[in-house]
């Protein structure tokens, strides 16, 4: 997919908090220490942060970028859509992105919605994004995905649920450092992984999330990219896809035929965990970090349910950072916790 | 529920917008429409930058209701950088870490729920400055 009007990312921020849970915390209380271990560590959120207050971190960073790149014309009243894309937004009814607007300056005149599609809802909003500035109705549009994740105790997702996310402010593409050459969105009801209405955790298919779902829908999303732009794996500097463990991103990459060297920039999953909405989106950014004009990108997220977004992104311009905080900022900052902390910081004691 | 209450002060809690006199240039945060330095009418509406240092800080053990769950956290006097004097929570900080005179700098965090049903209240509060080591 094209859009009618060229579009690309003018401005981008990322957000990790600073709390890091050992992925043998977990498996020392429930396998007597003796689980393969899927990532090294998983963000944890504060007691005070949500998906709302990541969000507004990464909004403001993604502005800050915005600023610098068009210096003295930004103005956030021209940002025609706040897009929030969380499987954890803070409120069941009641939109995380109106928060968000609100905390940017973007309100009143602006567009402002939720997107849920498991860990795809931040590639679906940026791919609205695209429709959206692309089509002339707006001049900016912020797209952000992020989460906080959940796992049920003692389950395999508890090992690398995380939690942040990035956000990406596009519009045209005479103000942007980064062109969006094309996208691809495959999508078909294969359920790997739900939560129903009401309940605290998800559940999730076991092994069937892998095959039919998370490298199906990678690998088909990236090879009808692949086609529609008459490229291949090497034509790529970079591969960003999405990352609920160590593993599958890099077994999808070399299906793909990338290697290492194309992919390590955008893995961030073993440092923070699998930030759901978040993961290639943030990954994205520790790539846009160090990118250099010239650079072509490919991105694919992968939601459950399912459904992957694959994007081709050319590096047009060298970003300036000026002093904005960058994704390994965020990643070194860290605080390590133990399994009993990490309880009270999930609401998971009952104080009454 | 103090639905509106909050409401009103929205601006003030996620942007850190005040106001700056007209007469005499002094900025002020909480508005409230009269400058305190030259007892002027006061209501241009004003963005602070959201940087500071701790001028003076307590550690709360035994918390206000809505509060209980964060204990022990720490609230500090922050001294902004545009010149007024606001008391704020500090986050993303231990105890023992604090400083007076830290630089510090706003983020919007949750500050407490108006009970289980109720709504979530989102305000500033102050963290260590955090300075760019990667480029």
């Amino acid at each position: 997919m094209r859009s009618n009007i060229p579009v690309g990312i003018v401005g981008y921020g990322s957000y990790v908090p600073r709390f890091r849970l050992p992925a043998q915390e977990v498996s020392d209380l429930w396998t007597d220490g003796n689980a393969v271990l899927p990532v090294r560590e998983k963000s944890v959120p504060g007691l005070d942060e949500d998906v709302a207050t990541m969000s507004i971190e990464a909004a403001r960073n993604a502005l800050k970028r915005a600023r610098i790149m068009i210096p003295g014309q930004f103005n956030p009243k021209d940002i025609g859509a706040v897009w929030v894309g969380s499987e954890s937004h803070p409120y069941a009814v009641k939109p995380t992105s109106t928060i968000v607007a609100e905390s940017i300056g973007a309100t009143p005149y602006t567009q402002a919605a939720d997107w849920q599609f498991a860990c795809k809802a931040g590639t679906e909003a940026f791919q609205a994004s695209i429709g959206f500035v692309g089509s002339g109705m707006a001049k900016y549009a912020l797209a952000i995905g992020m989460d906080a994740a959940q796992g049920r105790p003692g389950d395999a997702l508890e090992y690398t649920a995380g939690a942040g996310g990035a956000a990406y402010l596009l519009g045209p593409i005479s103000d942007s450092f980064v062109e969006i050459e094309a996208s691809v969105s495959y999508v078909n009801d294969t359920p790997d992984f739900w939560r129903r209405q009401y309940e605290k955790f998800p559940e999730h298919a076991g092994r069937f999330t892998g095959e039919p779902a998370y490298f199906q829908h990678v690998t088909s999303a990236a090879q009808a990219l692949f086609e529609g732009l008459g490229k291949g794996a090497r034509d790529f500097d970079y591969f960003v896809c999405h990352q609920p463990n160590t593993r599958f991103p890099v077994k999808a990459g070399e299906n793909l035929g990338f290697t290492m060297d194309q992919m390590a920039a955008g893995l961030l999953v073993n440092d923070i965990g699998n930030t759901y909405a978040g993961s290639c989106l943030i990954g994205l950014t520790a790539v846009l970090d160090k990118c250099k004009p010239g650079d072509r990108i490919m991105v694919v997220s992968f939601g459950s349910g399912a459904g992957s977004d694959a994007f081709s992104l050319k590096v047009t311009r060298l970003p300036s950072h000026n002093g904005v905080l960058c994704t390994h900022d965020y990643v070194r900052r860290r605080k390590v916790i133990d399994y009993a902390q990490y309880t009270r910081l999930k609401g998971n004691y009952r104080l009454t | 529920m103090e639905v509106s209450r909050f409401w009103r002060t929205t601006k003030q809690r996620y942007q850190l917008i005040g106001e700056v006199c007209g007469h005499c240039g002094t900025k002020i945060f909480p508005p409230r429409d009269v400058c305190p330095s030259c007892d002027l009418e006061a209501k241009t509406p004003f963005e602070f930058g959201g940087k500071g240092e701790v001028f003076s800080y307590s550690t709360i053990h035994q918390a206000p209701a809505g509060f209980e769950k964060y204990v022990p956290y720490t609230v500090a006097l922050v001294k902004l950088e545009e010149g007024p004097l606001i008391t704020a929570q500090l986050t993303d900080v231990d105890e023992c870490d604090v400083k007076i005179g830290m630089p510090v700098e706003m983020v919007t965090r949750a500050l407490r729920e108006d009970g289980e049903r109720g709504m979530l209240i989102y305000s500033y509060k102050f963290r260590p400055v955090m300075e760019s080591k990667s480029i």
